[in-house]
């Protein structure tokens, strides 16, 4: 490792019949394992999840801990000695961002592993700054560690760890918690990191994407113990791709397979019932009466819906209003729908409006698939000039204009610290609204009051399930059985029911044979599929997501997407806030983008979307056409008489 | 700027040793509990009045951080006053409240007692930077590594704890149980933000531990903390003002040590 003028050579790494079993548990975390890393290997090493990869990295770092933390077989070396002794030698970095921070600053951070293996103080000193180049973080010694990013934090631990000159880099899942630009910036930060490096390097993750190429062989645990294959990635991956996939490891060849909405993609209201309600004031309450009626039987009817925007300027009301293949065109007619107008004419087969600009055009590729709505939509929630706040006065995001739908997915996306997960907390009735109304409709509060911030804790629990981001959080039983009872217990169901949801839930989600464990002892999948059963349970009208799909591997992630899929078809609302744009592009209906400045501007690109049309130029926004209204839109937006929004709702196919 | 990362001015003050700003306050407490009259506390407050002009804070910050100790102190005072030793004409009298001569001598040396060790304290320790104090137990006062490091460590889990008790709240009341009683949330909550941290704390162990932590090479530091002129400087003005305190209070008859009959 190239830091301060030295080189510091790899050390290998060597394991002969190696097992471990946990103290108290019956089976062996890893058995039967040999393996050799040369010096100055590089390796990503997979393995279904419960394949031991994390117990052999923890192993070879030396913090699996002594005799009573469990039991060891077979003998596992780093060089020449046994990791114990090789502190120092092997630096560590871990999956959670913020337990690896242990001082106020960043450089007293990056220099406490030096100190711990008493390295004298000047050269600590030369060893933080050339650390901290060397992953590109170029911050003052003297600047806060509560201030950073989680891929900040990954990259000033990594820092720490590179300070130690470690002679074997072991990564555990360094990404798992970080949004995909957090995780750019660790994988770029370890990229450069090992040009100038010959120490052994060994990564664990799911996503081989990321680490692909900057790897040189690939080793798969059998779950069984020993090791499953073993070579360079791309035979590996060849080899193994599709038996990897269905273990959960994310196979770029291998997607996880998509679920079939039974939504009717590019579908718009022509009617002029229809028409006229999208225009009407009090549209959305009458709309929402009319399906309410229906609840119940709502299953099945997979109707295309397409919801109303927000109260617009006659020009986009012009553009709701014009009938069949026209409406493009009406809109094109208004400035502020132009860059709706453009998005169609382009190709991309979404309907954009600029609910920020109160533009509320829709245009729709309906126009050119033809299919015709039959069903107007159900609205749940309404939000008017909604701002969200944490904590009182400090609203982080203003101006928020959207509606949930049943049956539709509302997927929040945007910058870190845009106010995603506020607004989410705010839609679920958990926060109160900082300004602005969010009002439910008659039929979804059913009795209790307008305002879900008034609902009590138990009327949430039929209405809206909120999953959070860290599931930890929403544990409150002993065991997984008595977790997924305890919404159904506080709806006071009998106790036939409540054993009958809770079996069913169990089976649905793989927990079965988990029923009697705690909750906080399941692996990250396995905490996953908990939280959204325990909010499954009490069968709520809307459910809020908190990404969701964090850090999982492949496998939950589909089985997660089929889930609300079939939620979603069955008439349950949903809104999640996301990073993930595979998740987006399996089940949003309309992306609501949250840009984290005030200033109004039309609604960014769209990530790439596989389900779209072969004509659709992806990102709209790189094609100079659709791109040049732009201008034009966020002026007319600074006109419309209701105050611009930091956001934009994007209607998508 | 957070309490783990205060404002680092440039005043001498900020330099000096926390070891021996705990220290120079110790020294003061330790004389002024000795007595309770008021002439010993009045001198203490008027010395320390004016050695405030050093410490390094702004009049806006210097009442702002000692506000608990001006509420506590007249609040002190008026227990004292209604229900203190009584001695002297009574002016009031119902039930165990009894205003006397006596309990308002009493009040008012309390009054000035909890102002003149409380903030000097307060002051001492808002200049206080976390880690020069930890830097300093361990350098100076050769406290255990793994106690001082680890403390500190664990500090830095406080903000993150306002964090998981909110988060905790709202999935409570997400889950449908967040309609029961003030005490009985209060307990439930307390119970599960005690086992986040110690989910916390032990994977942060981890963590010190893969950077080396514990292990049984002799730690250096990066950070030198010294004892120099400076700190013996704070030391003699707090033992100083200490001894002027009792030296008037003795000379004009009013040393009153604690525990003997006034």
């Amino acid at each position: 490792m190239q830091l301060s003028g030295r080189v510091v050579g790899g050390v290998g790494v060597s394991a002969r019949g190696w097992g471990w079993r946990h103290a108290g548990r019956a089976a062996w975390a890893v058995s039967e394992l040999d393996l050799e890393i040369e010096a100055g290997d590089r390796v990503l090493l997979l393995g279904a999840s419960g394949a031991g990869k994390s117990t052999l990295i923890s192993a070879l770092a030396g913090v699996l801990g002594g005799a009573d933390e469990g039991e060891q077989a077979g003998s596992l070396l780093v060089g020449d000695s046994r990791p114990e002794d090789a502190r120092g030698r092997v630096g560590l970095l871990l999956q959670d961002p913020d337990s690896q921070v242990m001082l106020a600053r960043v450089g007293d951070d990056v220099a406490f592993g030096c100190e711990n293996l008493g390295v004298p103080r000047d050269e600590i000193w030369r060893r933080v700054g050339s650390a901290l180049d060397a992953v590109g973080l170029y911050l003052p010694l003297s600047h806060p560690t509560s201030e950073l990013s989680g891929g900040q934090k990954q990259r000033l631990a990594l820092a720490g760890v590179l300070a130690m000159q470690p002679q074997l880099l072991l990564l555990d899942e360094p990404t798992a918690n970080l949004d995909p630009q957090g995780a750019v910036e660790v994988r770029d930060s370890v990229a450069r990191v090992l040009e100038h490096s010959e120490a052994t390097f060994v990564v664990i993750e799911h996503r081989v994407e990321i680490w692909r190429h900057l790897v040189q062989r690939v080793i798969v645990l059998a779950p069984g113990g020993g090791v499953l294959a073993d070579g360079s990635p791309d035979a590996v991956l060849g080899a193994r791709g599709a038996e990897l996939a269905a273990s959960g490891v994310w196979v770029p060849e291998y997607p996880p397979p998509l679920p079939a909405r039974a939504r009717a993609r590019g579908t718009r209201h022509n009617s002029p019932v229809a028409a006229e309600a999208l225009t009407r004031p009090d549209g959305g309450v009458a709309l929402s009466e009319a399906v309410t009626s229906n609840r119940g039987r709502y299953t099945g009817l997979n109707s295309p819906q397409q919801s109303h925007f927000s109260q617009a300027g006659p020009a986009a009301a012009a553009a709701c209003e014009a009938p069949g293949s026209d409406r493009a065109e009406a809109a094109a007619r208004g400035a502020a729908a132009s860059f709706a107008a453009s998005a169609a004419a382009a190709g991309a087969g979404a309907s954009f409006a600029a609910s920020a600009a109160a533009a509320g055009a829709g245009a729709s590729p309906g126009v050119l698939g033809g299919s015709v709505a039959s069903a107007p939509t159900a609205s749940l929630l309404r939000a008017r000039q909604l701002a969200v706040a944490r904590a009182k006065g400090h609203a982080v995001a203003a101006g928020l204009t959207l509606d949930v739908e049943a049956g539709r997915a509302l997927a929040i996306t945007g910058a870190n610290g845009a106010g995603k997960s506020t607004l989410a907390l705010t839609l679920a009735g958990l926060l109160a609204p900082a300004g602005g109304t969010l009002e439910a409709s008659e039929a979804f509060a059913s009795g209790a009051a307008a305002e879900p911030i008034r609902w009590k804790s138990k009327q949430l629990l039929t209405r809206v399930g909120t999953v959070f981001q860290d599931p930890e959080h929403q544990f409150l039983a002993q065991t997984v059985r008595d977790e997924l009872a305890v919404g159904p217990r506080a709806l006071k169901l009998a106790r036939t029911e409540i054993d009958e949801r809770v079996d069913e839930l169990l089976e649905r989600l793989r927990l079965t044979r988990l029923a009697a464990a705690n909750p906080f002892t399941l692996s990250g999948g396995e905490k996953r599929r908990l939280s959204v059963a325990t909010v499954l349970a009490t069968r709520p009208a809307l459910l809020v997501l908190d990404e969701p799909t964090f850090g999982q591997d492949s496998r939950t992630w589909a089985e997660l997407v089929a889930l609300l899929a079939e939620l979603l078809d069955s008439g349950t609302a949903l809104v999640a806030v996301t990073h993930d744009a595979a998740f987006v592009d399996a089940l949003a209906d309309d992306e609501f983008r949250m840009l984290g400045n005030p200033t109004p501007s039309p609604t960014a690109p769209p990530s790439s979307a596989p389900t779209r049309t072969a004509a659709a130029p992806a990102p709209i926004l790189t094609d100079p056409a659709p791109a040049a209204p732009a201008p034009a839109a966020i002026r007319a937006a600074a006109q419309a008489p209701a105050a611009p929004a930091p956001a934009a709702t994007e209607r998508r196919p | 700027m957070s309490i783990l990362t205060p404002h680092r001015g440039t005043q001498a003050v900020y330099a000096i040793n926390p070891v021996a700003k705990i220290g120079a306050a110790f020294v003061l407490s330790l004389t002024l509990i000795l007595s309770i009259d008021w002439v010993s506390a009045a001198v203490a407050l008027v010395l320390e009045g004016i050695l405030f002009l050093w410490a390094g804070l702004t009049p806006k910050v210097f009442f702002w951080r000692t506000l608990p100790v001006w509420i506590a102190a007249p609040a002190a005072a008026l227990t004292t006053i209604l229900y203190g030793r009584p001695s002297g004409e009574t002016y009031f009298q119902f039930s165990l409240i009894h205003i006397t001569d006596g309990s308002i001598e009493l009040g008012i040396a309390t009054m000035l007692r909890v102002l003149a060790i409380g903030l000097p304290a307060v002051v001492l320790f808002v200049t206080v930077d976390p880690t020069d104090l930890a830097d300093g137990l361990a350098q100076v006062l050769h406290l255990p590594n793994r106690f001082v490091l680890g403390g500190l460590a664990g500090l830095r889990l406080m903000g993150l704890f306002l964090d998981d008790w909110r988060s905790l709240k709202l999935a409570r009341r997400a889950r449908g149980v967040g309609d029961s009683g003030r005490i009985r949330r209060f307990a439930s909550l307390g119970f599960a933000l005690l086992v986040l941290s110690i989910r916390r704390g032990s994977k942060l162990a981890t963590a010190m531990e893969a950077r080396g932590f514990g292990s049984r090479i002799k730690r250096t530091y990066a950070r030198e903390s010294t004892f120099g002129w400076r700190e013996v400087l704070l030391m003699v003005i707090a033992a100083a003002v200490a001894v002027t305190a009792v030296s008037v209070s003795v000379s004009t008859g009013h040393w009153n040590f604690i525990g003997s009959t006034g």
